[in-house]
Order: C-alpha cells, then structure tokens, then sequence
C-alpha cells in the first residue's frame, strides 16, 4: 500500500504522472515532460514536492553532542540558523545516510533525511541518541523545493521573511503570507538558487497552488534526478551507501577538523590519512548512448570501475555519468571506455559541477 | 493492401505486401516519456522473430526493439539520428523506425488486431 504527500491531489490535478518511490506515489514528472521540466528549473522555477523525506527535530543540551557523535561534522560549533550537509557514519566508516541537519538554536535541531532511508535512520539515530535529547518526527509536516533563478522573486510573494536577507544554507522561521507558521532554508539539491520550505500538512496544498499560480511549475522526481547529475550530487542508495567511506565519496569536506570521535572514525580517519583506494569522478559520454548504474568502466582493456548513475544532461545535451575509479585513473580529461550491452563506448571524464551552480554566494 | 497489427511488446506493425513498416504503439510514446536516442539496425542485416533489433533511449530507460517477424531489414529510418522524437509522430509522418522484408508473409497472422491490442493493453493496466 503505497503513502501519499499531502499534494497527491494536487499533483493529479496537475497532470502527473505518478510512479512509486520510496514507498510513496510521487509525481516522476508533469504534462511537460523530464526535460522541459529540468530546462524550467535552469530558467525560471520549478516546485518540487520533497515531502516524502523524513523531517525530524532533536531537542537538548546534548543534542549537538549526539550530532557531533553520530555525523563527523562539529555541530556545536556551528553558527545558528545555519544548515549544514553531512553524512552518518556507521562503526564501519560506511554512510548510513547523507542528511541537512540544521541548527535553529545551540539545543534545536532541524534534519532532513532521505526518503529511501528514513525508518533506517530514525531507528539508527534513536538508538544513538541520549535519553535527554528529545526526538520529535515533524511527519505532519510537508516539504516543498522551490528552485531556479525565480525562486526568490516568486515566493517572496507569498511570505512574510525579507528573503533577501536570507543566505545560503540559512533558515529562517516565518509565516505565509496568510500567517501559516513555516521554516524556509535557502538550499537545494538542483544547484540553482531554491529554498525549502516546511510547512503543515493541512496547509501544502493551498501554499503549492499559490506557489504555482506565482509562477513556479510544477516539476517532478525524473527532472531531480537529472539536475542533481549534472552538479554531481551523491544520490544513496546509488553513489553512495553503507559501505562507502566518506573519503573515497569525495565528501571529507563535510568532515570537521575538530572532531575524531564520531561513531566509525577509526575507519575514516584511517582512510583520509592513507588515502582512499578508488575515487567518486564525473563523466561525459562521447557517443549517442545513456550509460546507466551498473555499467563498467574499462581503461586499457581492464576495469577499473563502474557506474553508480548515468542519464541524460539537458543542459549540456549529452549524456553524462557518475562513479568510481579506482585511484589511479579518472583524471580531469582522461578518456574511459564504458561497457553498455556488450559494446564498448568513449567517455571523457569531467570535473563536478558539470554545469555552473548558481546558488547564492 | 495495407494492413496494421501490433505486438505485445507495443510495436504497430504496417505490412504491405512482404514488408512491414515497424513503429511504437501511442501506449508506448507515452510510456517511454522523453525520448534521448535511438540505436538503428542496419540496411541488410537479418533477424529472427523475438530478436531486438533497435534500442530507444529515454531519459529514465533503454527499451529494446523486438523483430514481430523474421526477415531482412531493407530501409532504416535514419532521420530519427537527427531528431528522435520523430518516433513519436504517426508512421505517416516520420513515426516509423525500420522497414522489414519478411521470410513468410503468412506469420502477419500471428500478430495482434488492434482489438485484440487494446484488450491486451486493458489486461495489463
């Protein structure tokens, strides 16, 4: 029995074609299509609807203690009102998940976790966390992503906050303009300028129909999918999962120096020190074929590696890819072979962002 | 006489006389969503019935191209290298991707009438 968001409706409404996700039914795209949709967001404005992501809050004295402990990153350090993007780790040094924790105040924490993985982590963070830090799940809360170099202009429309004082990766807690309380961080997962805004179940589908009636379209899953590959975000489950260390990811940035007592640091601290053995790189196809996750990736006639995403850039009208390599290979201009069904292809590895990222300075 | 049938794998299929014209269903075109590339046989090669003869690339999956009959390809739709969203037009008007001169005309009877395709497509939903 597949979940529905508090915009089912409206996504019927608007033409959807609905596909299941992560235990969800969830617009893959609208009337548009994939690739008009992305071409939106690179434009003008798309809204997406992220709320089948896990919305939880972890209240305390010892909360920035237990997200210090359960993420490598330094939350107590951490400036309020500010969102920050790391990973869990297991005692393995593996990534149980990659999240935005935000901190609100020095004992509140606002965290979005994956879809796919949700039940997982909040099993995982509970059994973590100290019995004097509170958890609360936000599940009557609904998430929207408004994205693209209109975001700005469209929802200050129709909220109270003057959303030119808000940063990147900063939140602020405000009300719409029909005084319906919301939390807004200025982030995103397309690499345009966007904000996402949690707002009350009860509330997302007038706030949506607002939203597109102010310009933004309705965009879907398929297109998130498409933007976040050309930037060259992580997608787990795919480009990373719970045997991925942190280092070969490419993700030690998210790493605080201050911290070498996270849960798995061993292992992780270990693999920064010594190096990782093979690396996350970023591809672009040569010919006029998709290579898609699970294709190898050959050099010289050996493998030496494989696809963990692969599709299709609007932006750049090629295909493009995501992997890893072992260390030795995948340098800015090498060319690689990659294997889809029994033949061989060229690709040319590209640096990440594949595209310019224009999110807030 | 021109006489259209389909398969179950969502190919309309134009024979006339010995050769078939081989297309997608509209089920299809709107299944497969925004179309990328397409892998085109080539002029002269055989194939046996079952066996894929093209590949369309969709931004979400490669689909495979099924041969409805045994025979020889003798036209490709080479316009669709330059604009493969072609494929999504009526035959008539470029929604077309390969031309076959079939080994046995007779096995056209093997095929789906478009009843018997909307009955399969009712099944499937």
């Amino acid at each position: 029995m597949l979940k529905s968001t508090a915009l089912n409706q409206n996504h019927k409404n608007h033409g959807a074609k609905m596909v299941p996700f992560a235990g969800y039914e969830m617009p893959i795209q609208y009337k548009a299509g994939i690739i008009e949709e992305h071409k939106t967001v690179r434009s003008t404005c798309g809204i997406f609807d992220v709320s089948h992501m896990g919305q939880v809050m972890f209240e305390g004295a010892e909360a920035a203690k237990f997200l210090s402990r359960i993420t490598p990153s330094d939350f107590t350090a951490l400036e309020p009102l500010t969102s920050k993007y790391t990973v869990m780790t297991n005692e393995h040094g593996g990534i149980v998940d990659d999240l935005i924790i935000t901190k609100l105040t020095a004992e509140k924490f606002f965290v979005v976790i994956n879809a796919g993985c949700a039940e997982k982590d909040i099993e995982w963070m509970k059994s973590k966390m100290p019995s004097s830090v509170k958890f609360t799940h936000l599940n009557t809360r609904a998430l929207l992503a408004v994205q693209g170099v209109d975001a700005e202009k469209i929802l200050q429309t129709l909220v109270a906050a003057n959303l030119s004082q808000l940063g990147y990766m900063k939140i602020t807690e405000t009300t719409t303009k029909a005084g319906d309380a919301i939390f807004i961080t200025r982030s995103g997962y397309t690499g345009e300028d966007g904000f996402e805004i949690s707002i009350e179940n009860s509330k997302a589908p007038e706030f949506f129909e607002k939203l597109i009636a102010a310009g933004a379209k309705p965009t879907g899953l398929g297109c998130r999918d498409s933007l976040r590959l050309e930037m060259g975000y992580p997608l787990y489950g795919h480009d990373i999962d719970d045997h991925t260390i942190p280092v070969e990811a490419g993700l030690s940035w998210v790493m605080s120096k201050d911290n070498s007592n996270f849960i798995g640091a061993e292992k992780v601290l270990a693999q920064k020190a010594a190096g990782a053995t093979r690396k996350r790189i970023g591809m672009v196809i040569n010919e006029k074929i998709v290579a898609r996750e699970g294709a190898e990736i050959y050099k010289n006639g050996n493998k030496v590696g494989v696809i963990t995403s692969g599709g299709f850039s609007p932006t750049l009208n090629l295909p493009i890819a995501m992997g890893y390599v072992t260390k030795e290979f995948g340098g800015e201009g090498e060319e690689l072979k990659i294997l889809v069904r029994g033949k061989e292809y060229s690709a040319t590895v590209k640096k990440f962002p594949l595209v310019q990222p224009r999110t807030k300075k | 006489m021109t006489n259209i049938k389909y398969t179950k794998e969502h190919e309309t299929i134009r024979a006339e006389g010995d050769i078939i014209t081989i297309g997608i269903t509209d089920f299809a075109k709107d299944a497969l969503g925004d179309l990328v590339f397409i892998q085109l046989p080539e002029k002269g090669a055989k194939y046996k019935q079952g066996q894929d003869f093209a590949v369309v690339e969709s931004v979400k999956i490669a689909s495979e191209i099924y041969t409805p009959i045994a025979g020889e390809i003798v036209e490709v739709n080479t316009a669709l290298n330059d604009n493969v969203d072609l494929l999504k037009e009526p035959m008539d008007n470029g929604g077309w991707i390969a031309k076959i001169k079939v080994d046995n005309a007779a096995e056209l009877s093997n095929l789906l009438t478009e009843s018997q395709y909307q009955d399969y497509l009712k099944s499937i939903a």
